[in-house]
């Protein structure tokens, strides 16, 4: 079952990304871009493959993946199910550490000082969410806590854009609060995969830990899990992944929500499965997510987020009645 | 009928009253435009500003916009640092008892009729999309602040100058490529300075009329030979990452010329000639 079920994932993967490849409004034909692409034979079609379309969409498979599994860790740590890196401000926080980093030149003078500021947002909103939501993540608290961290990060995200001296800065508030994969460039590529990388070794290589916190925390220490050990490696896998995803393609939200809850029933409630399949399934998402931005409006750049919130809230809304039910909130 | 008559009464007296008041202003408004040239000119858009700069006669014009002190866009900086700036706000603009407010057909229709309302005459110019229509406008100026002659001069140089400059067409491509992709189609004056010069404009060739966006893809397959980018502004902005996507720099490095387009492409006055100058000599070095 688990193998069908990741044939199936790769391969909607790999459809998605020639799909992403292959849908652009320059007017390519599939074999005119697949050759640009592999043996760049034209300049024009050359530049639109290589710079244009390949970064595009290699980063939806990148931030998909970090936030999938963000998403999943997450909510494995808390073991709670409405644990996700945008609805509690962590990457509401990433962006307001990217916008200060853009803003204040800094990340002008140092190309990584652009995902080490959004990385530093991420890690300080994790530390203020598990302060506050407690080790075992109760709902109310953690639901509070995080709207108060993202409407802080979201309003002082706009405040810094707005005195900016940059005319078009404060219009850029939809951006960091949506996202987008518009005009991404391989640079984009280059300074968020290793942050992403790492995050993901570091979180795929909990998965046992957090199996055995299933059971509870004290099972899970006799059965010789170090909590604080965990704790650090969730703390810097999730920020490490959401804030380089969002200081390139700004706050998503909902992947981590929706794609978990999808594959919980399919693959199991073991964390060690469910991470990976995150990953994979958080990468489907936001490439089919940013292919759709294009069909439904290719003139415009309709935000990333606009299409996953509107999956994701009833979503979450449809979490919060089930919660409420079980009698857990 | 008795019974409303003490209804009507004082309602027609209101009116009354309201008459009076709009003839005494219409007596007001045609003395105004009988007693000669406005001794008061506040200008709140950044090409009034530059029209009104070169045609004032001294101390007729008191106040310029804060935007002629932006070096990005403004191209008379000095000149705009001897006037004092207004902010384009009603209550300020008002505060300076203008007889005459230059403004433009974008300006804030809240703050112009807010002025009209209190008896400022609002004079409101066209944008210009076109090298033709700046002649009129200079005239229209001219006219506003009683200094005809200086403008007939100004629009005489200006067209004299313009058929100098005029640029055999090519078959060199030009795009112009600002923050947001954004770039102008036909009809437009950043078009028109490209033709002057001498280049065809890639963006007309898409079927662009007037401003608009061209997604980069697009941009890039049509291959100009020449991009010309907008300014950058300080600060950053994810706007204007574009400018510098590896695939314009791409574009631009197949050829050793590239421009920028800079103030001198905004307003439809006698600067645009220095835009073309300078474009024509790229293309013919190029």
């Amino acid at each position: 079952m688990s193998r069908v079920l990741w044939g199936v994932g790769v391969a909607g993967l790999v459809g998605l990304s020639v799909a992403s490849l292959l849908i652009g409004p320059a007017g390519l034909t599939p074999l005119q871009a697949v050759s640009a692409l592999i043996r760049g034979d034209a300049l024009a079609e050359t530049l639109v493959m290589r710079e244009i379309r390949l970064p595009r969409a290699i980063l939806a498979v990148l931030v998909g993946a970090a936030l999938g599994l963000g998403g999943a860790a997450m909510q494995g740590y808390l073991r709670n199910p409405l644990a996700e890196p945008g609805l509690i401000g962590v990457s509401g926080s990433a962006a307001l550490g990217a916008v200060l980093a853009l803003q204040t030149g800094l990340a002008a003078a140092h190309v990584l000082a652009l995902p080490f500021a959004a990385l530093a947002g991420a890690v300080l909103a994790v530390l203020i969410i598990l302060a506050l939501a407690g080790p075992r993540g109760g709902s109310i608290t953690l639901i509070l806590a995080g709207i108060a961290v993202s409407a802080l990060a979201g309003a002082l995200t706009s405040l810094v854009l707005n005195l900016s001296p940059n005319p078009f800065a404060a219009s850029e508030i939809v951006f960091w609060m949506m996202g987008s994969l518009q005009d991404r460039s391989m640079i984009h590529v280059w300074i968020s995969a290793p942050f992403i990388g790492l995050g993901a070794l570091i979180l795929l290589s909990q998965g046992r830990n957090f199996d055995a916190l299933t059971l509870g925390e004290d099972a899970a220490a006799s059965m010789g899990v170090h909590l604080g050990r965990l704790r650090l490696a969730l703390v810097l896998g999730v920020a490490s992944m959401v804030g380089a995803a969002t200081a390139v393609a700004g706050a998503i939200g909902f992947v981590g929500l929706v794609v978990p809850h999808i594959l919980r029933p399919l693959v199991g409630a073991r964390p060690s499965a469910l991470l990976p399949a995150s990953a994979l399934g958080g990468a489907v998402l936001v490439l089919m997510a940013d292919i759709a931005v294009r069909v439904i409006l290719p003139t415009r750049d309709l935000k990333l987020g606009v299409l996953t919130a509107i999956v994701g809230a009833p979503l979450f809304l449809h979490l919060i009645y089930k919660t409420r039910l079980q009698g857990q909130l | 009928m008795k019974l409303t008559a003490p209804l009507t009464g004082p309602s027609t007296l209101a009116l009354r009253r309201v008459s009076k008041a709009l003839g005494a202003a219409l007596a007001l408004w045609a003395g105004a435009a009988l007693a000669g040239p406005p001794e008061r000119v506040v200008s709140i858009n950044l090409c009034t500003d530059q029209l009104a700069m070169m045609l004032a006669a001294p101390g007729q014009l008191i106040s310029v916009s804060h935007i002629s002190h932006d070096p990005n866009v403004s191209v008379m900086l000095e000149q705009a640092q001897n006037y004092p700036v207004n902010y384009g706000q009603g209550e300020e603009v008002f505060q300076l008892s203008p007889d005459l407010v230059l403004a433009g057909t974008f300006t804030s229709s809240y703050t112009v009729s807010l002025l009209r309302r209190l008896g400022v005459e609002v004079a409101q110019l066209p944008i210009v999309n076109s090298l033709d229509a700046i002649p009129d406008n200079i005239l229209e100026v001219g006219r506003l602040l009683g200094r005809e002659v200086e403008a007939i001069a100004l629009v005489a140089q200006f067209e004299a100058d313009l058929t100098a400059l005029r640029a055999d067409s090519s078959d060199m491509r030009a795009a112009l490529h600002y923050a947001n992709n954004y770039t102008s189609g036909e009809r437009s004056l950043a078009h028109e300075i490209l033709t002057a010069a001498g280049f065809a404009n890639v963006a007309a060739e898409a079927g662009l009329v007037g401003g608009g966006t061209l997604a980069m893809e697009r941009l890039v397959m049509l291959m100009p030979d020449l991009v010309i980018s907008g300014q950058p502004y300080p600060g950053a902005s994810r706007s204007e990452d574009v400018l510098h996507h590896p695939a314009m720099d791409a574009l631009r490095a197949r050829h050793a010329a590239h421009a920028l387009a800079d103030a001198e492409w905004v307003c439809g006055t006698p600067a645009v000639l220095r835009a073309i100058a300078r474009l024509a000599m790229l293309h013919e070095g190029g």
